[in-house]
C-alpha cells in the first residue's frame, strides 16, 4: 500500500543567531537583519515523509502558511523531493496565534483531501510551543503521535511508531490517518539533490512572478509588463513549475477563526527588561584572581 | 466555547506516571492556590489514571480544595484522546476560569489538543502567572481578574504578558522548576469527587503496545551547582572542559539552548525557559551570552558566576562574579585553584 502525505513547514527567523548586528540598542531584535531559515525539525518531519514514499510510495505535498518569503521554504522541499508545493497566504491570516494558525492550515489540509499521515516538526523554533501539530490533529479529528523517532512497523493502515517521551519512549499501534510530529533525533535530514535544484529554483508562485517582472522590466508600461507575466505564468504551467497559492477564500476558511479574532491569546504588553551592569564582583582572569574567588567561594560555603 | 467565565474554580492538570504524581503539578498547586485565593474561588486538581486515587490526599495537602478523580483502567498509562476527553469533559462540566498543565512531554501532547476542542487560548512555558486586569483598547472595556500569562517573547530582552479575555478557560503550561515548590499541610482538608467520564472507540483506538521508562539520568533541579557551557564553548570535544569543571566543584552539568541546539550536549541537559528552571546554590555560566530565555531559567541562583570574554554580555547583569575572559584558559585556571584548595 502506498501513502500519501501533507508535510507542513514553516519559515522562521534564524534564533541562534541573535547577535551583536541583529541587536537594536532598545534591545529588542531588528528582525529584518536575521536571516530567515527553514524550520529545522521540519526538515526532520520533510525526511520522515520523504523515507515512506521511498518504501511504499504515494505522494509528498508540503504546505507553508506565511508571507510571500515563505516560498523559499517551499523550493527547499522540491529540492529534496516533495511533489507538490502549496504556500498559503492572506492579509488577514496576520496576528493568528497557534489555535487559528492550526485551524487555517487544517483547512487547507481539509482542501488538499486525501491523505495518510501529515507530518510536522515538534516545534518551531521562534516559539518552542509545539502546539500547532496536536491543535491541527484535534480540528482534522485525527489520532496524533508527537515526538516520533520511527516507524517500527507499517503496513496497511496500521502504523507501529516508537516515540521518546522525554524519560523513555513507547511504542503506539494507530490506524492512519494521523498527524505526527517529528523530532531531530528521528532522522538525518538529506541535503538538496542538485538535479532537482537545477529544476526548481525556477519554481515561482504567480505573485513572485509579478515581483520578478517588476524587478526585471522596471521602466516597461503597465501593458508589456502585463504580457511579459502571463508569458513567464504560462511557462511555468507548462513546466509545472508554479508553487500554488491559496488564500482564506480558497480553503473555506470561516475569517472568524483566523487572524486576530481567531486567536484567543493577546499580547497585552511587551517589555523591555533593562539590564543593570553594577553590581557584580569583576575577576581578574588570571591564576590570582581566580584563585581568590575560590577562596571567597569556600569561606561562605558556598562550595563545599 | 466562547463565553468567559469568571467565577469558575482554578484547576491543575494533576499528572501523574506509575502512580507518582510529577513534581511540576505539585509546584502548580502552590501556584494555583494563590491565584485562587485571590480570585477568592476554590482551587481543583484533575486526577486521571487507575489507582490513582490515594495521591488526591498529596493534592489537597499542596492546596487542592477539590479533586476531581477520573479512575478508568483505559487511562492507567496516558494515551491522548481519552486523557483529552477526560479533561474537556470535566472542563464543560465545572467550568473552571483557569487551566494549569506542567510543560512535560505529556503536557505538551495534551494541553493544545484540549485547547483546540475547547477553543481556549493557551500560552506554552510561562515563567510567571499573575491576576490581573487589561484594558481591551478595541472595545475599551476594561476586563478584571484576568490571568496574566507571563514569558519571554523571541526578539532580544522582552517578556511578553499574554491574556485571553473572549474564551474561556484560560490555560497556560508551566515548565518544571518554574514555580518552587511549597511546603504541603498534611493537615489540610478538600473534597475527592469520583467522576466518569465515557470514553468512545474512538477515544480508545490508538493501542500502547511498549513502554519504557529510564531513571533521570541529570537532575539539574536538585543540584546544589552547576556548571553550565554555551555556544562560546564551540564543540562538543570543548564540552569535556565544562564536564571537567562540573567534576571538581561536584557539581551538575547544564547547557544554554545554543549549546543544546549545536549538538554539544543534550537536551535534558537545557537549562531555560524551554528547558528546566534552576535555583543552585551556585551557577557558572561559561560562554553563554545570557539571553533573556537563559536568564529566566537561572537568575535565581544563590550566586553566579559568569564567565565570557564580552564584557557586554547581558549575563554580567545577573552574576555576582564576573570574568571578563576566555573560557578556555579560565577554566584551567578555575579547576586548578579549587584542586589546591585547603
Ligand atoms: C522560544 C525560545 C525559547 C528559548 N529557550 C531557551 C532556553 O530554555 N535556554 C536557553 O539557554 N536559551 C533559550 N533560547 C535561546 C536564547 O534566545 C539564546 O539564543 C541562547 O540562550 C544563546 O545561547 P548562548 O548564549 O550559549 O550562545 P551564543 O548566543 O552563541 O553566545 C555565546 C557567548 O559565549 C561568549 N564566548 C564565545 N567564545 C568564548 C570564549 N572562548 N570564552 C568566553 N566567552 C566566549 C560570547 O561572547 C557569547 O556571549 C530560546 C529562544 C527562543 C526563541
Amino acid at each position: 500500500m502506498s501513502y500519501d502525505s501533507i508535510v507542513c513547514v514553516k519559515q522562521v527567523p534564524d534564533t541562534a543567531n541573535v547577535t551583536g548586528d541583529a541587536m537594536k540598542d532598545d534591545g529588542t531584535v531588528n528582525r529584518a537583519a536575521l536571516p530567515a531559515i527553514f524550520n529545522p525539525e521540519d526538515l526532520n518531519a520533510l525526511e520522515a515523509a520523504l523515507a515512506v514514499r521511498e518504501q511504499h510510495g504515494g505522494t509528498v505535498t508540503a504546505i507553508t502558511m506565511g508571507p510571500l518569503g515563505a516560498c523559499e521554504v517551499l523550493r527547499a522541499c522540491l529540492y529534496r523531493g516533495a511533489d507538490r508545493a502549496v504556500l498559503l497566504t492572506d492579509r488577514r491570516a496576520a496576528g493568528s496565534d497557534t489555535l487559528a494558525t492550526s485551524y487555517i492550515l487544517s483547512q487547507a489540509i481539509k482542501k488538499i483531501g486525501k491523505y495518510d499521515f501529515v507530518f510536522c516538526g515538534r516545534q518551531a523554533i521562534d516559539g518552542d510551543t509545539a502546539q500547532v501539530g496536536p491543535q491541527m490533529a484535534e480540528k482534522l479529528g485525527i489520532a496524533q503521535v508527537t515526538y516520533f523517532e520511527r516507524f517500527v512497523d507499517l503496513s496497511g493502515r496500521t502504523a507501529r511508531i516508537r516515540r521518546n517521551v522525554g524519560n523513555g519512549w513507547e511504542v503506539l499501534e494507530v490506524r492512519t490517518p494521523m498527524l505526527i510530529t517529528v523530532l531531530d533525533t528521528a532522522n538525518e535530514a538529506r541535503p538538496a539533490a542538485a538535479r532537482r535544484v537545477m529544476r526548481y529554483k525556477r519554481a515561482r508562485a504567480a505573485d513572485e512572478v509579478i515581483k520578478d517582472v517588476a524587478t526585471a522590466m522596471p521602466d516597461a508600461s503597465d501593458a508589456e509588463k502585463e504580457a511579459e507575466q502571463a508569458r513567464r505564468l504560462e511557462a511555468l504551467k507548462i513546466n509545472a513549475l508554479l508553487l500554488e497559492k491559496w488564500d482564506l477564500d480558497d480553503i473555506d476558511a470561516d475569517l472568524m477563526w483566523c487572524g486576530v479574532s481567531g486567536s484567543p491569546t493577546k499580547v497585552h504588553r511587551i517589555q523591555s527588561i533593562v539590564l543593570t551592569k553594577e553590581g557584580y564582583t569583576e575577576i581578574p582572569p588570571t591564576e590570582d584572581g581566580v584563585k581568590q574567588l575560590v577562596h571567597e567561594l569556600i569561606v561562605d560555603h558556598t562550595l563545599g | 466555547m466562547i463565553e468567559p467565565n469568571r467565577k469558575g474554580e482554578v484547576w491543575v492538570f494533576a499528572e501523574q506516571e506509575d502512580e507518582s504524581l510529577c513534581d511540576v503539578s505539585l509546584e502548580l498547586c502552590g501556584r494555583a492556590r494563590e491565584l485562587a485565593d485571590q480570585l477568592g474561588v476554590k482551587m481543583g486538581a484533575v486526577l486521571a489514571g487507575w489507582n490513582v486515587r490515594e495521591l488526591s490526599y498529596r493534592l489537597i495537602a499542596q492546596g487542592a480544595d477539590r479533586v476531581y478523580c477520573v479512575h478508568d483502567t483505559e487511562l492507567e498509562h496516558y494515551r491522548t484522546l481519552p486523557y483529552a476527553r477526560v479533561m474537556c469533559q470535566l472542563i464543560a462540566k465545572h467550568k473552571p476560569q483557569i487551566v494549569l498543565y506542567g510543560a512535560t512531554a505529556l503536557g505538551r501532547d495534551l494541553a493544545p489538543r484540549v485547547a483546540s476542542e475547547m477553543r481556549a487560548g493557551l500560552t506554552a512555558d510561562c515563567t510567571d502567572l499573575e491576576i490581573g486586569e487589561y484594558r481591551d483598547p478595541k472595545s475599551k472595556t476594561t476586563h478584571k481578574n484576568l490571568l496574566l500569562q507571563i514569558r519571554p517573547a523571541f526578539g532580544g530582552n522582552i517578556i511578553a504578558t499574554i491574556v485571553n479575555f473572549d474564551r474561556w478557560p484560560q490555560m497556560a503550561t508551566v515548565r518544571e522548576g518554574v514555580m518552587a515548590l511549597q511546603a504541603g499541610d498534611p493537615g489540610r482538608t478538600g473534597e475527592i469527587i469520583d467522576e466518569k467520564v465515557a470514553l468512545s472507540e474512538i477515544d480508545k483506538a490508538v493501542r500502547l503496545i511498549e513502554r519504557h521508562r529510564e531513571e533521570r539520568s541529570v537532575n539539574l533541579k536538585a543540584a546544589r551547582t552547576i556548571v553550565a557551557g554555551g555556544g562560546g564553548v564551540g564543540s562538543k570535544e570543548n564540552f569535556a572542559l565544562i564536564h571537567e569543571l562540573a567534576g571538581a566543584v561536584g557539581g551538575v552539568v547544564g547547557a544554554s539552548r545554543a549549546a543544546v541546539d549545536a549538538g554539544f550536549i543534550g537536551k535534558e541537559h537545557q537549562v531555560g525557559q524551554t528547558g528546566t528552571t534552576v535555583r543552585p546554590a551556585l551557577y557558572i555560566a561559561c560562554g553563554i551570552s545570557g539571553a533573556v530565555q537563559h536568564r529566566a531559567g537561572m537568575e535565581e541562583s544563590a550566586k553566579i558566576i559568569a564567565i565570557n570574554w564580552d564584557k557586554d554580555a547581558p549575563i554580567f547583569s545577573v552574576a555576582h562574579y564576573g570574568i571578563v575572559g576566555d573560557m578556555s584558559k579560565v577554566i584551567p585556571m578555575l579547576i586548578k585553584a579549587i584542586k589546591e584548595r585547603a
